[in-house]
C-alpha cells in the first residue's frame, strides 16, 4: 500500500522499492468510474419501470383461444376474440379461393399468396386478426350482411382500406395484409389460435 | 426583471414584510403579475388570452381533482362510474363532469386564439423565441393530456380513439409494433391502458403548470409584445400590470365565464360525440371515428396521405401530423422579417388570414367522414399549411416592403402630435 511521503503528490505512487511512480491517470479513472457506476445504477432502476408497462402476466395468459369451425358454412365468417382483439374466421367459397388465386402477386402491396396465408389442406379457412393494419379499426365483412368492400373480402370504414378474399390489402391507406396469427388445426373442425 | 423604471416592492403590511424578508414570494408575485411588471400601454383584447389559458388550466385541475375522487379506473367500471355514478348519483357530479369536458374545449379555443395572436403580431420573433418554443411545448403537453382524458370515460370514441392514436406508433419501422404494445400494456386497449392513461392524465397538467412558469419567466425578460410590434422605448410606453391589465383581464374573464356557462348549462354535449355514450366494445368499430374537435385539423393532415411514396402512406401521415406541430418550433428562424406586427406587413397579413382559413378548412375536413372529396380538400389544405411555413413566410420576409413603423408605442397610441409631446415632456423631465 502506498504511503504518503514527502515529495509525493496525489498523482504519484510509491513503488515497492521506494521509487516514486508517476500515475496521473488515477484521478481521471475515479472521475469517470464514479459517474459510470451511477449511470449504470440509474439504468438498472429505469429498466423495471419501463418493463412494468409491458403486457403483464395476466394479459399474456389470455394468449390462446380455441375456435370451433363446425358451424361455419362456406361463404360465412365469424368474429371471435383473441388477446382481446377481434379474430376473423372465414370459410371461403371455391369462387373466392379462385378470385384470390387469380391475382398476380407482383401487383400486391404486401405480396403473399392465399396458400401462404392458410394451412395446407385447409385452404378454405382464412383466419386473420380483425384489426386493420392502418390504425387498428375493426374492418367490416365478417358479420352477416356487412359491406365487404370492392374486393369481396373486408372493408375498413375508418379510412377506407379494402382487403380481398385472402385478407390482403388492395386499396386504401393500410400498409399490410390482415395479420395471420399462429394457429393449428387440433382436429378437422377445431383450431387453437396462439 | 424587465425595465429599470419598474416599481419596487415595498410591503406595507408588517406580516408581508416579515415573509418577504425570509422568502421573497410576495415580491415575485408583485413583479410577475402586480404593479411591478410594466406592460406596453396599447395591448388589445387579444392579450387577454394568456390569462384565460391559465384560468382554463386552473379550472381543469380543480374540477379534475374532484372528479378523480369519484372515478373508477377499470375497463369494467369506468363507463359506469362516469355516466352512472358521477352523472346521476354524485352531488353536482353532472356539473363537474360537464365543466371538465367543456373546460377542455374552452382551453383549446383560448389557446388557439393565443397562438394565432402570436402569429399575427410576431410575438415569436427575437427576443421572444424562447417564449414561443415553451408555448409549443405546452401545446404538445395539452394535446397529450386531452387525448388521455378523453379515453377515461371508456365509451366507444374513447376506446377507438386510443386504438387509432396508439396505432400511429405502429407506423414506426421495425420497433413500431413493440412500442404500441408497450404503450397499451397489451394487444388492445384494456385495463392496463386505462390505468396508465389515468395516471398520466393526472400528472401532465402539473407538468404544464411548470412549463407555464418557465413560459412567463421567459416572457418577462424582454416584456410583453404589443399590437405595433415596436419595442418599449421608455417609461411613457408602459403602464403597470396592476391595476390596468388585471382590470382588463378581469373583464375578459367575465366574458369567458359567461360563454363557458352557456356551454355547460345549455349545450353540454354540443362539442361531444354521441357514440361516447355507448360503452367501449373492442369487437365493433363505430362507422365514423373522429377525435375531439380540437384535433380535427391534425387528423385531416394524418388522413391526407393515401399513396405510398418510398415510405408507406401511413408513416407519411403520422410524420406529417407530428411535423405540422414540430414545424412551429422553427418558425422564429423561418420568418426573417425584422417587423413583428402584421399590421405593418401588407403581404404577411394576407398570408396570415389565408392560414387561418386553411386551418379552419382542415378542421372541417378532419371532422368529416373519409370520403374522396374531403380527402382531396384535406390534401390541398395540408399542402398549403406546410407551404405557408416553409415557402410563403420565408419568401414574404425577403420581398415584402413593410409599411412605416411608428417611432414608439406612445406615438402609435396618441398620434404623431401627442406622441412627440409626451416624448418631449419625458425628455425635459
Amino acid at each position: 500500500m502506498a504511503t504518503f511521503e514527502e515529495g509525493v503528490t496525489p498523482d504519484q505512487t510509491v513503488g515497492p522499492g521506494g521509487e516514486i511512480l508517476e500515475n496521473p491517470r488515477r484521478r481521471d479513472y475515479l472521475l469517470y468510474a464514479a459517474p459510470a457506476v451511477a449511470a449504470v445504477g440509474a439504468g438498472v432502476v429505469v429498466l423495471p419501470l419501463v418493463n412494468s408497462m409491458n403486457p403483464s402476466a395476466d394479459v399474456l395468459a389470455q394468449s390462446t383461444t380455441e375456435v370451433n369451425l363446425a358451424a361455419i358454412e362456406p361463404g360465412q365468417a365469424i368474429k371471435a376474440s383473441f388477446r382481446k382483439q377481434p379474430l376473423f374466421v372465414r370459410n371461403l367459397t371455391p369462387k373466392e379461393i379462385a378470385e384470390a388465386d387469380a391475382v398476380p402477386i407482383s401487383s400486391l402491396r404486401d405480396p403473399q399468396t392465399l396458400d401462404q396465408r392458410t394451412k395446407e389442406g385447409h385452404k378454405n379457412w382464412l383466419i386473420t386478426l380483425g384489426v386493420c393494419t392502418h390504425l387498428g379499426c375493426v374492418p367490416l365483412g365478417a358479420g352477416e350482411g356487412e359491406n365487404r368492400g370492392p374486393f369481396g373480402g373486408y372493408f375498413c370504414p375508418c379510412h377506407g382500406s379494402a382487403y380481398d378474399t385472402a385478407g390482403r390489402i388492395r386499396q386504401g391507406p393500410a400498409p399490410k395484409n390482415l395479420e395471420v396469427p399462429k394457429y393449428n388445426f387440433t382436429s378437422d373442425t377445431v383450431v387453437t389460435v396462439g | 426583471m424587465s425595465f429599470p423604471w419598474a416599481r419596487h416592492y415595498e410591503p406595507k403590511n408588517p406580516v408581508m414584510k416579515w415573509v418577504d424578508d425570509r422568502l421573497p414570494l410576495p415580491r415575485f408575485v408583485y413583479n410577475a403579475i402586480g404593479a411591478g411588471y410594466p406592460v406596453p400601454r396599447n395591448l388589445n383584447y387579444f392579450w387577454n388570452f394568456g390569462i384565460l389559458a391559465g384560468l382554463s388550466l386552473v379550472i381543469q385541475i380543480v374540477t379534475g381533482i374532484v372528479l378523480a375522487m369519484h372515478f373508477h379506473s377499470s375497463a369494467a367500471g369506468a363507463f359506469e362510474s362516469v355516466n352512472g355514478t358521477i352523472m346521476r348519483d354524485v352531488n353536482a357530479g353532472w356539473f363537474l363532469r360537464f365543466a371538465h369536458a367543456n373546460g377542455a374545449s374552452m382551453f383549446f379555443i383560448v389557446v388557439y386564439i393565443h397562438i394565432f395572436r402570436g402569429l399575427h403580431y410576431g410575438s415569436y420573433k427575437a427576443p421572444r423565441e424562447m417564449v414561443w418554443l415553451l408555448g409549443v411545448v405546452i401545446f404538445l403537453l395539452m394535446m397529450a393530456t386531452a387525448f388521455m382524458g378523453y379515453v377515461l370515460p371508456w365509451g366507444q370514441m374513447s376506446f377507438w380513439g386510443a386504438q387509432v392514436i396508439t396505432g400511429f406508433f405502429s407506423a414506426i419501422p421495425v420497433v413500431g409494433d413493440w412500442i404500441r404494445i408497450w404503450l397499451l400494456g397489451g394487444y388492445a386497449p384494456d385495463d392496463a391502458t386505462l390505468n396508465r392513461f389515468f395516471s398520466l392524465h393526472y400528472l401532465l397538467p402539473f407538468v404544464i403548470a411548470g412549463v407555464i412558469i418557465l413560459h412567463i419567466w421567459a416572457l418577462h425578460i424582454p416584456g410583453s409584445n404589443n399590437p405595433t410590434g415596436v419595442e418599449v422605448k421608455g417609461e411613457q410606453d408602459t403602464i403597470p400590470f396592476h391595476p390596468y391589465y388585471t382590470a382588463k383581464d378581469g373583464f375578459g374573464v367575465g366574458v369567458f365565464l359567461i360563454l363557458f356557462s352557456i356551454l355547460i348549462f345549455f349545450y353540454p354535449d354540443y362539442l361531444g360525440h354521441p357514440d361516447n355514450y355507448i360503452v367501449a366494445n373492442p369487437l365493433s368499430t363505430p362507422a365514423h371515428i373522429v377525435p375531439e374537435w380540437y384535433f380535427w385539423p391534425f387528423y385531416a393532415i394524418l388522413r391526407a396521405f393515401t399513396a405510398d411514396f418510398i415510405l408507406p402512406a401511413k408513416l407519411w401521415g403520422v410524420l406529417a401530423m407530428f411535423g405540422s406541430i414540430l414545424l412551429l418550433f422553427f418558425l422564429p428562424w423561418l420568418d426573417r422579417s425584422p417587423v413583428r406586427s402584421a399590421n405593418y406587413r401588407p403581404m404577411y397579413r394576407i398570408a396570415f388570414w389565408v392560414l387561418v382559413a386553411d386551418v379552419l378548412i382542415l378542421g372541417w375536413c378532419g371532422g368529416s367522414p373519409a370520403e374522396a372529396k374531403y380527402v382531396i380538400i384535406s390534401q390541398i389544405a395540408a399542402a398549403y399549411y406546410f407551404a405557408h411555413f416553409l415557402i410563403i413566410v420565408p419568401i414574404i420576409s425577403r420581398i415584402e416592403t413593410p409599411r412605416p413603423l411608428p417611432n414608439s408605442i406612445t406615438e402609435a397610441v396618441l398620434g404623431n402630435e401627442g406622441g412627440s409631446r409626451i416624448t418631449a415632456t419625458a425628455a425635459t423631465a
